[in-house]
């Protein structure tokens, strides 16, 4: 670390040839450049960690394409095309010369803003923590542009602007960036590039001139779109993984006489997480496996089943527990009150059940490592490999590739499958690639499932119905206890019990929040909005149960409980007049409204459902309005809302993971139902105009789909739903 | 020994005739835009048309393909799965694209058969296709404006 900043900034803009194809500026690693699959190692350990990172993330060419390094996961949620489109605004670009390519793993130059020394996409903040970064990196490389131009023309830079790909000066003189590209790269890149103003954005923003199509749109329409389960490498081998029937058993015998003899089958592994058969092709892999004997030592593991878990939940809840959240005095408001209303929520594990099942391929050659897969935190993955390898983490390489779905999965603090991958290889201890492929029912019976909860509440109301007293008590397992990430646990408890709750934005003049962290032997993880999932579903209900109790409108009850926060009113107010709330429908047809705040983004839900003779019932239409500041790509913004919706309404009304003496019951998708066309309900998404930075929105569309579901529901049987999955009906 | 023709080409096949149709096309054949989700046809992700039909490979065993023509979405080039890709594109249908392949493949053999499919026609036709994205609505929109394409 030796070298001067000024020194290490000027060799990382260089111009670097690019095998004939042209010239790129601010490219400082050629494994960035080339197809990223199977580089040669980033070595680059003196990186300059100025404030000029715009050279890590833009590269342009002569032949006049931009391509912008994403430093996130693309697993469904658009940032390869969010993350460019920050770029193309403030360097002028157009949109159809923009291209991506994923980031090497390297989190000096590729970290979450939000995280501190980690790479990682989570927390729906991939946009969010980019937006400065991408900004500031796309105005800087405008600013060399200008005076790359002005150099050439003798003209002063302040005359020169650049818009639609191109310089131009007053006098009419034009030159594309492509052609400025060789001369821009030997600018001194500016430390304070001017940014644009809002008003003048125009690709990005809800009053853009046009959609800026999707980047990922063609290669995953047409099948060309390459996921970990399609890398191929030479003399690659496939493996699958034997796991033990219960969380926490370990193998004690194998007996893979006849697994050794199934054509294909080249070997069987014993590893700390389970018997890896490793064959020619997956199938034969599948066939040995089936043909193992394996004797588990269950002495340690979770034998309960979920009635057992249930009710310990509720003993938990019985039991004292920490206020997270104090606000006024909750006993006088509930000795003086003239009525109260008392509610308890259970909910169920969940799987995330992403389409593609966990998989890694990942190979031990010459004392490095090569790691490809579709990681939400690869510097975590890199480590987890290294520790396990005993290679060097500078030495391990990971090549992201696009993750058919995660919702939280593909974020595992002990790098689940990624580790399984490591240890087999470390087991064969030859220089074959392994891609260990989990089947469905590897993933939905592989734990980290979204955890049980338990919930119970208190309300009290005054002589003239006004809400006095809420008092929340929740208990669930800790994500973040036991794991690299205890850490971010402030307080006593995991903040995730409570995520949603403690922040509960009604004025109330007594609140209190408690918590209490349940030990449970099952592997539980974020699953799309973590907490968020059960704390805005109990709040939501248990407040319309409130209104009902006092005869107020849900509308109008929240629009009076909202006057600190004007922002949730505006969302909730255009939520409820888009959806014509309160004008008349068929008798077996009500909605249902559910408000939630979520990674900065406020979104509130109007479901219309309608209810059938046999109790079964229809989700017809939800109309969902959004805060989520500045929509950078308005489309991809409202397809986020839509699958955040479907996503909250698969879960909530018919998901659930149960256990019978430790062992899973659902293994596939015949057993655990997720949402299906015939279910969809139609969708209108309107987004509030905002001049704000960008806040999230992968996952603040499911928290409010499900409760806005059950209090349509309440309102056509007046009984609230308190027990999830709702399942495919409700008793009248 | 089984013969049969995928995207157009003769295949012999003479290894275990318990394997799927699927992982001999992904791991033999080495195509691999036909997906794994689920291996008991509950899912839609691993959809080929074989004869024609929409068919979940993942539970095909290679003995049933004497004689058969199949076809992937590598192969795909009816007017009707050209029509489906564009409107999948045109309506940014995908998001994480994983099952897309699988709803490609059953939008189009609905298509073949059907020419103006109704939201009902839409919904029985694709019921056995799963996105865990939820990206349904916009293939009920996608599937009518390729429809709407082929009668132009």
């Amino acid at each position: 670390m030796t070298r001067s900043p000024t020194l290490s900034r000027r060799a990382l803009l260089r111009v670097t040839a690019i095998a004939g194809t042209g010239f790129m500026i601010g490219c400082e690693d050629p494994s960035v450049v080339d197809d990223n699959t199977n580089s040669a190692s980033d070595t680059n350990t003196n990186i300059d960690t100025a404030p000029l990172t715009f050279n890590h993330f833009i590269n342009i060419s002569t032949d006049d394409t931009v391509t912008v390094v994403v430093k996130h996961l693309d697993k469904g949620q658009g940032v390869t095309t969010g993350l460019p489109a920050i770029v193309a605004e403030e360097l002028g670009a157009r949109w159809d010369q923009m291209r991506w390519q994923y980031s090497p793993a390297d989190s000096t130059r590729y970290n979450n803003l939000f995280w501190g020394p980690v790479q990682g996409t989570g927390g729906s903040s991939s946009i969010a923590n980019s937006w400065k970064q991408l900004r500031t990196a796309g105005a800087a490389a405008r600013e060399m542009i200008i005076n790359a131009a002005a150099k050439e023309w003798g003209v002063p830079a302040t005359e020169i602007t650049v818009s639609n790909g191109k310089a131009q000066h007053s006098s009419g003189k034009t030159a594309s960036i492509g052609e400025l590209a060789i001369a821009a790269s030997q600018i001194t890149p500016p430390t304070e590039p001017k940014l644009k103003l809002a008003r003048d954005f125009k690709l990005i923003g809800v009053n853009a001139s046009g959609k800026l199509p999707r980047m990922d749109s063609k290669e995953k329409s047409t099948g060309t779109a390459q996921y970990t389960i399609d890398v191929k490498r030479p003399n690659m081998l496939s493996a699958v993984m034997a796991h033990p029937p219960l969380f926490g058993a370990t193998v004690k015998h194998v007996d893979d006489t006849k697994a050794l003899q199934i054509e294909g089958v080249e070997h069987v592994l014993t590893t700390p997480r389970g018997v890896a058969v490793v064959a020619k092709h997956h199938w034969a892999a599948l066939k040995g496996r089936e043909a193992l004997t394996i004797e588990w030592d269950d002495s340690a593991a979770e034998k309960r089943s979920s009635d057992e878990l249930t009710a310990y939940l509720q003993k938990v809840v019985s039991e004292p527990m920490t206020a997270v959240r104090e606000e006024g005095d909750i006993k006088k408001a509930f000795n003086e009150s003239s009525k109260t209303i008392e509610m308890t929520f259970d909910f169920p594990y969940l799987a995330h059940a992403t389409m593609e099942p966990m998989n890694c391929v990942l190979q031990l050659k010459n004392g490095e490592c090569h790691i490809w897969t579709g990681s939400q935190v690869p510097t975590l993955d890199v480590g987890t490999v290294a520790a396990i390898t005993g290679i060097p983490p500078e030495n391990v390489h990971l090549h992201v590739q696009f993750a058919g779905g995660s919702f939280g999965r593909r974020a595992v603090p002990d790098s689940d499958y990624v580790a399984e991958t490591a240890m087999i290889a470390k087991a064969l201890g030859k220089t074959n690639p392994i891609k260990l492929q989990w089947t469905r029912e590897d993933d939905m019976l592989g734990g980290r499932y979204r955890p049980m909860a338990h919930h119970q509440f208190q309300a009290s109301l005054d002589n003239k119905g006004n809400l006095t007293g809420w008092h929340q008590r929740a208990t669930a397992q800790s994500i973040l206890r036991g794991t690299p990430f205890e850490a971010m646990i402030s307080g006593a408890v995991d903040d995730s019990l409570t995520e949603g709750g403690k922040q509960l934005p009604y004025s109330v003049p007594n609140i209190t929040v408690e918590a209490a962290e349940a030990e449970i032997g099952v592997p539980v993880l974020w699953w799309r909005s973590v907490g968020h999932t059960f704390n805005a579903y109990s709040t939501e209900v248990f407040l319309d149960e409130i209104a009902h109790a006092s005869q107020q409108d849900p509308v109008e009850l929240r629009k009076k409980l909202l006057t600190k926060h004007p922002k949730h009113k505006k969302v909730l107010e255009l939520a409820a007049d888009k959806s014509n709330w309160g004008s008349a429908l068929p008798s077996n047809t009500a909605r249902g409204i559910a408000l939630h705040e979520s990674f900065n983004t406020v979104v509130a839900q109007v479901a219309e459902v309608t209810l059938n003779g046999d109790g079964s019932y229809r989700v017809n239409k939800i109309t969902c309005a959004v805060d989520c500041g500045i929509a950078v790509t308005p489309d991809v913004v409202k397809a986020q809302l839509e699958g955040g919706i479907g996503y909250g309404l698969s879960a909530t009304m018919g998901e659930a993971i149960t256990l019978k003496e430790g062992r899973v019951e659902q293994n596939n998708f015949h057993t655990y139902q997720p949402l299906r066309i015939n279910q969809m309900p139609e969708i209108d998404v309107h987004i509030v105009e905002s001049n704000e930075a960008p806040t999230g929105v992968g996952e603040p569309g499911t928290p409010p789909a499900g409760p806005a579901v059950a209090n349509a529901l309440r309102a056509l049987t007046g009984k609230a739903i308190t027990q999830l999955p709702i399942g495919p009906s409700v008793t009248t | 020994m089984t013969e049969f023709t995928l995207n157009g080409k003769t295949i012999q096949y003479d290894g275990d005739p318990t394997m799927p149709l699927l992982w001999y096309v992904r791991d033999l054949a080495e195509l691999t835009g036909s997906k794994f989700g689920c291996g008991i046809a509950m899912c839609g992700a691993c959809t080929m048309h074989v004869n024609g039909q929409a068919t979940r490979s993942c539970s095909l065993p290679m003995s049933a393909l004497d004689g058969a023509t199949v076809v992937t979405i590598e192969g795909l080039s009816t007017a009707a799965g050209e029509a489906v890709k564009e409107a999948w594109q045109e309506h940014d249908v995908v998001q994480c694209g994983y099952c897309q392949s699988g709803q490609v493949m059953q939008a189009a053999a609905l298509l073949a058969t059907n020419a103006m499919p109704t939201d009902e026609d839409i919904d029985v036709a694709m019921q056995g296709n799963v996105c865990r994205c939820a990206t349904y609505h916009r293939i009920r929109t996608a599937i009518h404006a390729a429809a709407k394409k082929l009668e132009a």
